[in-house]
């Protein structure tokens, strides 16, 4: 589903590369957690999976479609395919929870009756019946991410990708998100996540990708946050 | 994208950011009004010459007893000089036609054309001398007439239209010049302007934007608020100076300088809608293309 094949990312303006010769396989249906400190790369590798960024050098694959050849203009086609999540929700703040979710569907041009349909749908799966004429000030942190969450997953994409979605959310309420992940992971989305909460890796007991300095130090299933192999 | 919701993006884009959209209105509206008024001095022109070249005659006014001519010294002129003058005219190439006009014809056409003006009333038989008038070929070779008649015997003086008209030409080209370059530099101002608006719309809309792009909606949804919204504000600033324009030539022209004046010869409502669908359409171009170019940095994905 997603591949990197030897792929490097060096910044303009930077000589560290973000990326050092990276090579994964991410098959259909799988929970990848991608490990490691600030900076070691783990942003950029889901940056260059939305193609928002285009890879220094090494090809990038995603849904069978080499992102290195692609036209800029086949791009938003591509974007349609997957789902994004980050730490920063990224919500509008004058649109409530419903009018939100349905914006995503609103600008690539779906129909009102597929959105009456499918919106609250989707809320009901994140757990948000009932709020959906709340404004995002309205919530607490972890609905507001259950709102980014449906908005990401509305038009039924293959992948997700997620950027430490944790990362202003205490523990109990990372757990329910995750949780939330894990669910939509088992109707078949492909879940591709960054973080470096090590409860949640834990937990879960999913394969683990660990990068260190731009480069892929550990890929591990069923793994832990924190290598066994070393000693911490 | 369905309409409702493009309509509902301008609406919501055009509320957040509505100083900017009047100032676009209003600069789009005051750069159309001076082209459509140099436009309009064109067509006046245009329309005087149509209505002027064809009765363009030099009028040569024969002397009368109390003609203050010199060249008269005091006496009317004769019926046999009036008879040799017409005779030399009508063998002129240049010469198209030859009109006597009396005194009293002088009067009566002098009565009708000022009908609406006080001076009418002051005016006598005998104070416009009896004349004739020669139409030309070519209202621009005038000097062949005013050379060979002025001075000769029975003549007062030799007046030509022509050269009363052409300095009118001159002058109206030269406001058309005028209110024509004027106009470009104020749509020069008003394309920087649309630009400024919507750099600014866009920074507003930065967060919409990213979803949009997140979400895979196509740089066409992305673009068309902000160019409709450009359209529509710029195209409420065309008809706001379309409506200047017919204000102008409906309350000067058609009901000011015509009821005192000649009636044909000037401009009226009709020549405004003649201009007015292209200054729209130019206006859209410019909004339009303004709209893309300032978009593209935006849109990079």
């Amino acid at each position: 589903m997603i591949r990197f094949e030897n792929v490097s990312k060096i910044y303009p303006r930077s000589s560290r590369p973000a990326l050092d010769g990276v090579s994964v396989d991410i098959d259909r249906g799988e929970f990848v957690f991608v490990v490691g400190p600030s900076g070691s790369g783990k942003s950029t590798m889901l940056r260059l999976a939305l193609r928002e960024e285009a890879a220094t050098e090494g090809t990038v694959l995603v849904a069978g479609h080499d992102l290195g050849t692609m036209p800029a203009r086949q791009v938003p086609r591509l974007r349609r395919e997957m789902g994004a999540v980050f730490q920063d929700f990224r919500l509008l703040p004058n649109k409530t929870v419903h009018e939100n979710v349905a914006y995503a569907l609103q600008v690539i041009g779906k129909p009102g009756h597929l959105i009456r349909q499918l919106v609250p749908e989707t809320l009901e799966t994140v757990g948000l019946e009932g709020k959906e004429k709340r404004f995002p000030h309205q919530l607490s942190g972890g609905e507001q991410q259950r709102v980014a969450i449906a908005r990401a997953v509305v038009n039924r994409p293959q992948i997700l990708l997620c950027d430490e979605p944790t990362g202003n959310l205490d523990q109990a309420i990372s757990l329910d998100i995750v949780r939330l992940l894990d669910r939509i992971n088992r109707t078949g989305t492909t879940i591709v996540m960054a973080t470096h909460d090590h409860d949640i890796v834990n937990d879960l007991r999913r394969r683990v990708i660990q990068l260190d300095d731009g480069r892929v130090v550990r890929d591990e299933q069923e793994a832990t946050y924190d290598d066994p192999a070393v000693e911490v | 994208m369905q309409a409702r919701f493009l309509f509902s993006e301008v609406g919501s884009g055009l509320r957040r950011n509505v100083s900017m959209a009047i100032s676009v209105v209003l600069v789009t509206m005051v750069s159309m009004f001076l082209l459509g008024l140099g436009l309009l001095a064109q067509r006046q022109a245009d329309t005087m010459k149509g209505y002027w070249y064809d009765r363009i005659q030099v009028s040569i006014y024969l002397c009368t007893a109390d003609s203050r001519s010199p060249n008269c010294e005091n006496t009317a002129v004769t019926e046999a000089q009036k008879a040799a003058i017409e005779r030399q005219l009508k063998a002129l190439p240049e010469v198209k036609a030859v009109f006597y006009e009396s005194e009293q014809e002088a009067f009566d056409r002098f009565k009708q054309q000022f009908r609406n003006s006080p001076i009418a009333g002051n005016v006598q038989v005998g104070d416009i001398p009896q004349s004739l008038r020669v139409q030309l070929n070519d209202p621009t070779k005038y000097q062949v007439v005013t050379q060979q008649f002025e001075g000769a015997p029975g003549v007062a003086t030799v007046q030509d239209q022509e050269k009363v008209l052409s300095k009118f030409f001159t002058i109206i080209k030269w406001i058309t010049v005028f209110a024509v370059a004027l106009a470009a530099l104020m749509a020069a101002c008003a394309a920087l302007l649309m630009a400024t608006t919507i750099r600014q719309a866009a920074f507003i809309r930065r967060r919409e934007i990213g979803i949009m792009r997140l979400v895979g909606a196509s740089n066409w949804t992305i673009r068309m608020p902000f160019l409709t919204e450009m359209v529509i504000v710029s195209g409420l600033g065309v008809l706001l100076a379309v409506g200047l324009l017919v204000a102008l030539t409906k309350y000067v022209f058609e009901e000011g300088v015509i009821q005192i004046a000649l009636s044909q010869a000037f401009i009226g409502v009709s020549d405004v809608w003649i201009l007015a669908p292209w200054m729209l359409l130019g206006v859209t171009v410019i909004a339009v293309v303004t709209s893309l170019v300032t978009l593209r940095r935006y849109l990079r994905v």
